[in-house]
């Protein structure tokens, strides 16, 4: 037994608390983030960012950073923007999402800069 | 001018075989490979076999002719080599959209694969893949949602969904069935599974099973701050007690359920899948009993027509093979009947045993659901393959974690986010797997115990069921 880890997670502690697709991997530095903003042009997805409060992750609906960037495909423009919302909101979530509108859905959702757990 | 009658047997092909007949865009059109007994020659097989698939009978009977038959009848319009297999032959057969009731894959297949499967005329038959026009899909239910509401309501987008089928298949009580599923989905799951054969046995009766799960579920969405579902069966003896267990399931917030379309029937899953379409509840299905059916190369029906009948009966899930693990399944030929699982439109493909043009239309596409005898060392050949579209459901491969449950769920999922992260870096997965997981486990000790545990089991046996493809 004593090779054995524990699994520590409990509703006491607040860094238990994920936030979906690569909240299980290390939090993104810049050259990780900026190849996911590749990828999502290269998809030709349009780019967005949203942010929350991370007590209310769990909700369906965060708060859009402006409107979703339709058409844009600089990678340093996108950037610039969720860092800029990053900025705004230092304490927040902030998600990075590519909207494939032809599956109606998004293709890819991600969050780049993590909250301060509460 | 009338037709007279005149009693009597006559040959099959006289009515039957249509050489020059062009397929209309609303007829149902099928491919049978056949088997002929010795001196059967093929224009009669094959007329045979469209007679007795639809209006045919062994002798003429007078009541013939109070119909149209030849508006009714089916039709074998083609007949072509098998590549690489002299003892059969493909026959085309083309049934006019007017034999069958509207929405009931139940008429369809009791025509399609219903008494001509005895004929004595064949030695073996079996249907390798089904046309439905656009004007028959547009009859029927399918997915209660699809793949896009289902994102929608779990809230997971960009990566295939992870889950695990509680294990031993038989034998827990409720309660401890439910600490299972928990450890699971704190560490990291999106899903848990019941059990094919888990339905409402003495050990554990199905309302235990429900409320110990949902309780499970709950707290693990509260700890983990993501949403979370089990699939719980309402496979059942009855339609009636079928439905029981789907309305407890929808009482207490079970956001999916899960139905055995094969064993269950097609009539209980259709029913079952409207009702989820109407409840709000995913709808995940097994298909136990398709190896009978889909695995002999001679006789049955091909996987990729049972993959058709489900997205027509309803399911938002379909089991499809894992490719790499421990069952049965070709990779082109899955390839091929994932994308009729998946896509609107399928172009025919023989490199992926795909016969016809299939158009969905609008119809739901539903998830591809990889399970069985796979482990972490698979993660990046099964994101390969499935794509984000899927469900990878490692039991064994979560459960057998020397640390346990949720330190194995934790070791997939950093597995599975390590890989789609690669992947969508342009990183080769497949090829550069070892070096993508290693990375990985480095911040994550669960994944590294997992990598040691799993590194020589494999699955190497050659499949029964192969494309058929030119021998010579």
């Amino acid at each position: 037994m004593s090779d054995m880890q524990d699994y520590s997670s409990s509703l006491e502690d607040v860094n238990s608390r994920k936030f979906e697709t690569f909240s299980y991997l290390p939090a993104m530095d810049a050259a990780r983030i900026r190849k996911q903003v590749e990828y999502i042009v290269n998809k030709g997805w349009n780019p967005a960012v949203e942010h929350t409060e991370p007590e209310n992750a769990f909700d369906h609906y965060w708060y859009m950073w402006k409107l979703p960037m339709f058409g844009e495909t600089d990678i340093d423009t996108i950037l610039k923007e969720a860092e800029a919302c990053h900025k705004a909101h230092p304490n927040n979530h902030v998600r990075l999402i590519g909207f494939d509108n032809y599956a109606q859905s998004k293709g890819a959702e991600m969050v780049v800069f993590r909250g301060k757990p509460v | 001018m009338a037709k007279t009658y005149s009693a009597g047997v006559k040959e099959y092909r006289e009515t039957y075989w249509m050489p020059n007949y062009t397929p209309k865009d609303t007829d149902i059109l099928a491919c049978f490979k056949i088997t002929p007994q010795p001196g059967v020659p093929r224009e009669e097989a094959a007329a045979a076999v469209a007679a007795e698939s639809s209006t045919g009978t062994w002798t003429t009977v007078w009541t013939d002719l109070l119909t149209d038959l030849d508006h009714y009848k089916g039709r074998a319009y083609a007949i072509e080599d098998v590549p690489g297999d002299d003892t059969c032959y493909y026959a085309f057969i083309a049934y006019p959209i007017d034999l069958f009731e509207e929405g009931s894959v139940v008429n369809v297949f009791t025509s399609l694969v219903g008494n001509v499967f005895g004929f004595k005329a064949v030695r073996a038959l079996r249907l390798e893949d089904v046309r439905f026009p656009i004007a028959y899909v547009m009859t029927c239910n399918g997915p209660p949602h699809g793949i896009q509401v289902e994102r929608d309501i779990m809230n997971k987008y960009g990566r295939p969904l992870l889950g695990c089928t509680i294990k031993p298949k038989l034998g827990l009580s409720a309660k401890n069935y439910g600490r299972a599923c928990y450890e699971g989905l704190r560490g990291g799951l999106d899903f848990t599974k019941d059990d094919e054969n888990v339905n409402s046995q003495p050990f554990m009766r199905w309302r235990q099973r429900f409320d110990f799960v949902m309780d499970a579920i709950d707290k693990a969405e509260r700890e983990t701050g993501e949403r979370k579902g089990h699939y719980l069966n309402v496979t059942a003896p009855t339609p009636d007690e079928m439905f029981k267990r789907a309305e407890y399931a929808k009482e207490i917030g079970a956001p999916i359920i899960m139905h055995d379309y094969i064993t269950g029937g097609f009539c209980a899953n259709t029913g079952l899948a409207q009702w989820c379409r109407d409840n709000g509840l995913l709808l995940h299905i097994h298909r136990a009993m398709h190896a009978v059916l889909d695995r002999n190369p001679h006789h049955g029906i091909h996987f990729r027509v049972l993959t058709k009948i489900l997205r027509l009966s309803g399911g938002d899930h379909l089991h499809t093979g894992t490719v790499v693990g421990k069952l049965e399944g070709d990779r082109a030929a899955t390839l091929g009947w994932i994308d009729l699982l998946r896509d609107k439109y399928i172009k025919e493909d023989r490199s992926r045993g795909i016969f016809f043009d299939q158009d969905w239309g609008a119809m739901p596409g539903a998830f591809a659901v990889a399970s069985g005898g796979i482990h972490v060392w698979h993660m990046p050949a099964l994101v390969t393959i499935f794509g984000d579209d899927s469900v990878l459901q490692f039991g064994g491969g979560t459960l057998g974690h020397p640390w346990g449950n949720a330190a194995g769920a934790a070791a997939n999922r950093v597995a599975l986010e390590a890989c789609v992260e690669a992947r969508n870096q342009g990183i080769p997965i497949e090829k550069e797997g070892k070096e993508v997981l290693t990375k990985a486990a480095a911040s994550s000790p669960e994944l590294k115990i997992a990598m040691e545990t799993w590194k020589e089991i494999k699955f190497e046996f050659d499949t029964v069921d192969k494309l058929d493809v030119a021998h010579k």
